[in-house]
């Protein structure tokens, strides 16, 4: 019988925990093979135009570089299919800080210096990089994942006009940047026409493939390692730049080449979270009771990548409504490309419904639990189908009780402490439920042991000890028996470590391994293994991908209790507690760790984070991480996570549903509704900084 | 970076007189902002002297009772330094106001008056900026300045001073020692950094080849109450969008001593004096308070984006008189 | 002149071995540690002193890596995370422990940053400094009492951005405790 021990569920402690706290994990810029040159890129200085001449000369003469690539000389690459990777392929400059060259030098220091050396002219054209709501050339998107676009339920238009009662409010979210701790890497390596990359990647197999197009190399020749990832949080979803740069400038020069992006460089080539400005029209019924919700969302991108930031997709989700329409609308401009930060589309999104919500609540004098109880849904609106499960009103009430609501005097301004005023806040969140195929194997051998294979990503999530939990728990042995190896594109091929998808789509496919691995074990019952042991294999496409009947989402509820000084108009978070229904949780060690730091990055996204993109330049102002604010210890207060374990049979074989992101989905909108408590200010733009607090006091709003 | 000699300094002497013949040379103390600058190549030094080996790493009382700071000694140990802590708990406060613990190990004295404005457009190359490149321009004016000046800013340049210390230096009335080839002087702390005026490249009164020694804490201003409020974008490790350093010394419901220094408004600490005069011999209330810090922030210019800072800057001065007038530890 | 690449011999003590390597002036402390001498226990996050991922132990107390160069360092005693050990020297040092004990990190990365900071706190907070947060008034000289407030002010050196702060709060108040 299966020790309880190992049971999915358990608070198993990380397998690289140990190498994590004493610097043994080695990242992707911690390898350094034999000649290993090192590489620093050279950013574009304009906004919008043609390079029209690259002085390399003075670079080249500094003693240590090797060499200087650019369009004018770097290998012809095939044409990717996400431009934001064609770089020194041409003159082409679409944004302020596009890569325009590479020094390679014998040493990191001589790389600096060689990429300062580099002279580059260009032919400047206007720019515009200023995103407005009105903007001529803002257009609706094609709806090709049926997450973007524009949908429509009813009369929503009319039917809001005619309610009883009527919020209309616009929301504005500023650029974010993901800014992991471990800047973007990669050391790049070829030797008998094969390539090795170490790469800071949330999804190795991905990055193998598009190098293998890139670089029209067969994939069998290409080993991407991602074995320990510091972060990523989206903008290493996909292959960026830098792996490109890296592997060019290894064959070009014949040395191993090592690439970390400079930290100030990330924002413009990594990716960001766009603006958005949204607005929220709910027309509602005196007991609150909505008729009508219409969410309209205008993002950026750039001109060489369309990205969408879905903020309207998660109010197709949470309540219920006759009417509805929810459009997005993208405006190119001369800006880096926006990409995933984490929970991309529901985090902004929500920030604007759920303070909206509030503002419903406020309106009609009824308490903000209660509201969004009263809208709670059966049936998921947008797609009429059945929730698998949803247990929002659990979370809701959960959440009220630990947090202690109902103590709360609905009245603003009803706490003060000397020139601190105290106030709670309330919002809900949501987030899909997501699975790609993924492939896998199991080994059982001789001595016991097993071994598991997948490309899976840890970039933090503890995906190593949560998916030998789930072989453990589909083999019934013992979680100190299995090993699993992950990190290498040479493993069974799988997706990347996002969309909260990771564990499901991995977790998915070792099960599956290791159910017929135990299936052919009991049939060899009492018999001595080979050496070599006995393996299974097994690829969920078709499985994992499946369309299915029912709406299949996280839900969840955030309480945040700030304290705002009214002399300064600095906020502070007291508290924050959180309530999710995410299917079985799988390690409830790792689990907490998880939905914790999205809750602060919540935080961060509610208070102190933001980027300003300089007209003028076409650049953000925020670039470093003196300016770009990340909430830091003392921001940060005891945080509670908490769940319902909810017991679904449509998701996967494990029960799961994705956790790494639901938790900063709401959160800024319950810190900007507990604002609103205890000032009677309502901020409609994040984040809420002194200055902002401090106009909204003396208007007295 | 480009590459640099590196000159390991043991004397005052022997410090100064190879700054002085050395054009393109800079004193290494802690480092904390001059090798940030190297990497960004806003400075290229072809020698580095290092003075951290130089002996001014003591704080010491003198017979009349001031007090003197060397220039090498680290922030968080005159932070920590009990005479810092009773007799000007103002400085110990700004200086744990400012920056992290790792680099307040690392930051001295005289590095952290010389450090430079953080403003994005002085920190980035490829963008102008009068003060790191005369004649070029400033992007801030009409661009990203939030965090800027609002108060004696030039057409040229309306970069802010990020000190904490500095603020606290010159509501002190504490004097900075210099050394150079003509030989020792002393600058009052509160005028030791300019306005940027038509040469914002000039921050302070220094003059090529001279070093900061230390600094010297009045006996004056010894165990008068004080106290410095920062505000900021986070909890900690942030610049001040606005703080204030204030010395209060009521007797008998009368303001006898008052001196009040605004940081993150200026190219420099903003000594208030036009409101320490208004306030000196007067009443300490509120209303006082308010009216006299009014009349300073009379002055402000702010910019498009940031007005907030007056507003900002008033409620932290009046907040800080209000409390140090009700208790002499201001907490 | 305009080219020439200046380089020094500069003996230091790396976690408690003499080493002597042959820095490019222009090199950090930080640069030295992870590309000449193999030591990658301390991170780079953002070289420029504005995350804390570099921070290692240099004479004792705590620093920024990578604002410190190398050449300035000669005779320097330079502990990593790779150096920490337990007081018997044995095992993991107790910080190295409560990290794991209780989920101290997520994707690791800013991990031996915040373990020798905290290393180096502790000892500043045994040392009777005070902090930002530490009340005007508190007696002068004795340890400084570490309430959560004041570990996250001295930590906050140390950005996270998986946002384990919490959990490192408790895994340092458990060493204390």
């Amino acid at each position: 019988m299966q020790d309880t021990s190992n049971a999915l569920g358990a608070p198993t402690e990380r397998r690289e925990g140990p190498d994590k706290v004493t610097g043994a994990a080695r990242y992707a810029a911690e390898h350094t093979p034999a000649g290993c040159a090192y590489a620093w890129p050279v950013p574009a200085a304009v906004a919008r135009g043609e390079i029209t001449a690259i002085d390399d000369s003075a670079a080249l003469a500094l003693p240590g570089v090797i060499d200087v690539l650019s369009h004018l000389n770097a290998p012809r690459l095939v044409e990717p299919d996400d431009a934001t990777l064609a770089v020194l392929q041409d003159a082409r400059v679409p944004h302020r800080g596009w890569y325009v060259a590479l020094v390679v030098a014998e040493t990191l220091e001589a790389a600096r210096e060689g990429a300062a050396a580099v002279r580059v002219d260009y032919a400047v054209e206007p720019h515009d990089v200023t995103l407005r709501a009105d903007h001529a050339d803002a257009y609706v998107p094609e709806d090709t994942d049926g997450t973007s676009g524009e949908h429509v339920r009813g009369d929503a238009d009319g039917a809001f006009d005619s309610a009883p009662v009527r919020v209309d409010a616009v929301y504005r979210v500023p650029p974010l940047h993901n800014h992991p701790m471990e800047p973007h890497a990669a050391t790049a390596r070829w030797h008998d026409g094969r390539l090795t990359v170490y790469d800071s990647s949330q999804g190795a197999t991905t990055v193998r493939d598009v190098l293998a197009g890139m670089f029209a190399l067969p994939k069998e020749r290409i080993t991407v390692v991602s074995e320990h990832v510091g972060g990523g949080f989206g903008s290493k979803g996909t292959p960026r730049p830098h792996v490109v740069l890296a592997s060019m400038a290894a064959r070009v020069t014949g040395r191993p080449v090592k690439l970390s992006l400079p930290r100030r460089e990330l924002a413009a080539v990594v990716g960001h979270r766009s603006p958005t400005v949204q607005r929220v029209r709910l027309g509602a019924e005196k007991d609150g009771t909505l008729i009508s919700v219409v969410h309209e969302v205008t993002s950026q991108t750039s001109r060489i990548k369309e990205f969408v930031e879905t903020a309207a997709a998660a109010t197709r989700v949470m309540y219920g409504s006759p009417h509805g329409r929810t459009t997005h609308r993208v405006v190119p401009l001369d800006v880096p490309s926006p990409s995933w930060m984490r929970a991309p589309g529901e985090a902004p999104g929500m920030y604007a419904l759920e303070s909206a919500m509030d503002e419903l609540a406020v309106h009609l004098d009824i308490d903000p639990v209660e509201l969004r109880l009263r809208n709670d849904t059966a049936r998921e609106p947008d797609s009429s189908k059945p929730f698998s499960s949803r247990h929002l009103a659990e979370c809701l009430r959960e959440g009220a009780r630990r947090f202690g609501w109902s103590e709360r005097d609905p009245r603003t301004r009803s706490r003060a402490e000397g020139p601190v005023l105290v106030g709670s806040g309330v919002a809900s969140a949501t987030y899909p439920v997501l699975a790609s195929p993924s492939r896998a194997s199991a080994h059982a051998y001789p001595d016991g042991s097993y071994a598991v294979r997948v490309n899976a990503t840890d970039i933090g999530t503890g995906a190593r000890t949560v998916l030998a939990q789930v072989a453990a728990d589909a083999l019934g042995v013992p979680v100190e028996r299995v090993r699993v190896a992950i990190g290498s594109s040479d493993l069974p091929d799988a997706p990347l470590a996002g969309g909260s998808s990771g564990t499901a789509s991995w977790g998915w496919a070792v099960h599956e391994a290791c159910t017929r691995l135990a299936k052919r074990l009991s049939e060899q019952q009492g018999q001595q293994l080979p050496p070599e042991g006995v393996g299974a294999t097994a690829d969920t496409a078709g499985t994992a991908d499946a369309e299915s009947e029912y709406a299949r989402h996280a839900f969840g509820a955030h309480f945040a209790e700030v304290g705002v000084d009214t002399v300064s108009g600095e906020v502070r978070v007291r508290r924050l507690l959180g309530v999710y229904a995410a299917g079985h949780i799988l390690n409830a060690r790792t689990a907490r760790s998880q939905f914790i730091g999205a809750m602060t990055m919540g935080l961060g996204m509610a208070l102190t984070e933001s980027s300003t993109m300089d007209a003028a330049f076409g650049d953000f102002a925020e670039r470093d991480l003196a300016a770009y604010h990340v909430p830091v210890h003392a921001d940060v207060p005891a945080i509670e996570a908490h769940w319902i374990d909810e017991d679904d049979p449509h998701l996967n074989p494990m029960g799961s549903k994705g956790i790494g992101e639901i938790g900063i989905v709401g959160t800024a909108a319950a810190i900007g509704n507990a604002l609103r408590h205890a000032t009677g200010v309502r901020l409609r733009e994040l984040p809420l900084t002194p200055d902002r607090v401090l106009a909204g006091l003396a208007r007295g709003m | 970076m480009k590459s640099f000699r590196y000159v390991r300094a043991h004397s005052v002497e022997e410090a100064t007189a190879a700054h002085a013949g050395r054009p393109s040379s800079r004193y290494l103390g802690g480092g904390t902002n001059l090798v940030d600058l190297m990497k960004l190549g806003v400075e290229s030094p072809r020698a580095v002297i290092d003075i951290s080996a130089l002996p001014l790493d003591s704080v010491e009382e003198l017979r009349d009772g001031s007090v003197r700071v060397g220039a090498t000694v680290r922030n968080s140990d005159l932070a920590a330094h009990p005479l810092v802590r009773e007799r000007y708990p103002v400085l110990s406060q700004a200086l744990l106001s400012g920056a992290s613990g790792q680099l307040r190990n690392m930051a001295t004295t005289g590095g952290n008056l010389l450090q430079r404005t953080r403003c994005p457009y002085f920190q980035d190359l490829a963008m102008p900026c009068n003060k790191r490149a005369p004649g070029s321009g400033c992007g801030a004016r009409d661009g990203i300045h939030r965090d800027h000046a609002v108060l004696g800013h030039s057409r040229q340049c309306i970069a802010t001073h990020p000190s904490d210390m500095a603020v606290a230096l010159a509501a002190l009335d504490a004097q900075v020692e210099l050394y150079g080839a003509r030989g020792r002087r002393t600058v009052p702390a509160a005028e030791f950094h300019r306005l940027p005026g038509e040469r914002p490249d000039v921050d302070t009164e220094i003059t090529h080849g001279e070093l900061i020694t230390g600094v010297l804490l009045p006996s004056a201003t010894a165990g008068l109450p004080c106290a410095y409020r920062k505000a900021r974008d986070r909890a900690s490790y942030a610049f001040a969008l606005a703080s204030v350093a204030v010395v209060l010394s009521v007797e008998e419901s009368v303001v006898r001593e008052v001196r009040i220094a605004f940081g993150g408004l200026a190219h420099r600490p903003w000594r208030a004096l036009r409101a320490e005069r208004e306030l000196l011999g007067g009443p300490p209330s509120g209303e006082a308070f308010r009216r006299a810090v009014d009349t300073e922030l009379a002055e402000a210019e702010p910019l498009r984006d940031n007005s907030f800072k007056v507003p900002l800057a008033r409620n932290l001065a009046c907040d800080v008189l209000g409390r140090l007038a009700a208790s002499p530890t201001g907490s | 002149m305009g080219t020439e690449v200046f380089h020094s011999e500069v003996p230091l003590t790396v976690n408690g071995e003499p080493r002597r390597p042959t820095v490019d002036h222009r090199s950090t402390l930080l640069d030295v540690l992870r590309e000449q001498l193999g030591l990658t226990g301390a991170k780079k996050g953002c070289d420029h002193g504005q995350c804390g991922a570099c921070t290692v132990l240099v004479d004792g107390r705590r620093a920024n890596s990578c604002l410190l160069l190398a050449v300035a360092h000669e005779g320097a005693d330079i502990t990593t995370v790779e150096g920490l050990r337990s007081a018997d020297g044995e095992g993991r040092h107790p910080v190295q422990r409560a990290f794991l004990e209780r989920d101290a990190f997520q994707c690791g990365y800013c991990t031996p940053g915040q373990i020798c900071s905290a290393v180096g706190a502790l000892a500043e907070a045994e040392a009777g400094h005070p902090s930002h947060v530490t009340e005007p008034g508190t007696a002068i000289g004795s340890p400084a009492e570490l309430t959560r407030d004041e570990i996250r002010e001295r930590l906050s050196g140390n950005l996270c951005r998986c946002g384990a702060y919490p959990h490192i709060v408790e895994a340092v108040e458990d060493v204390i405790r």
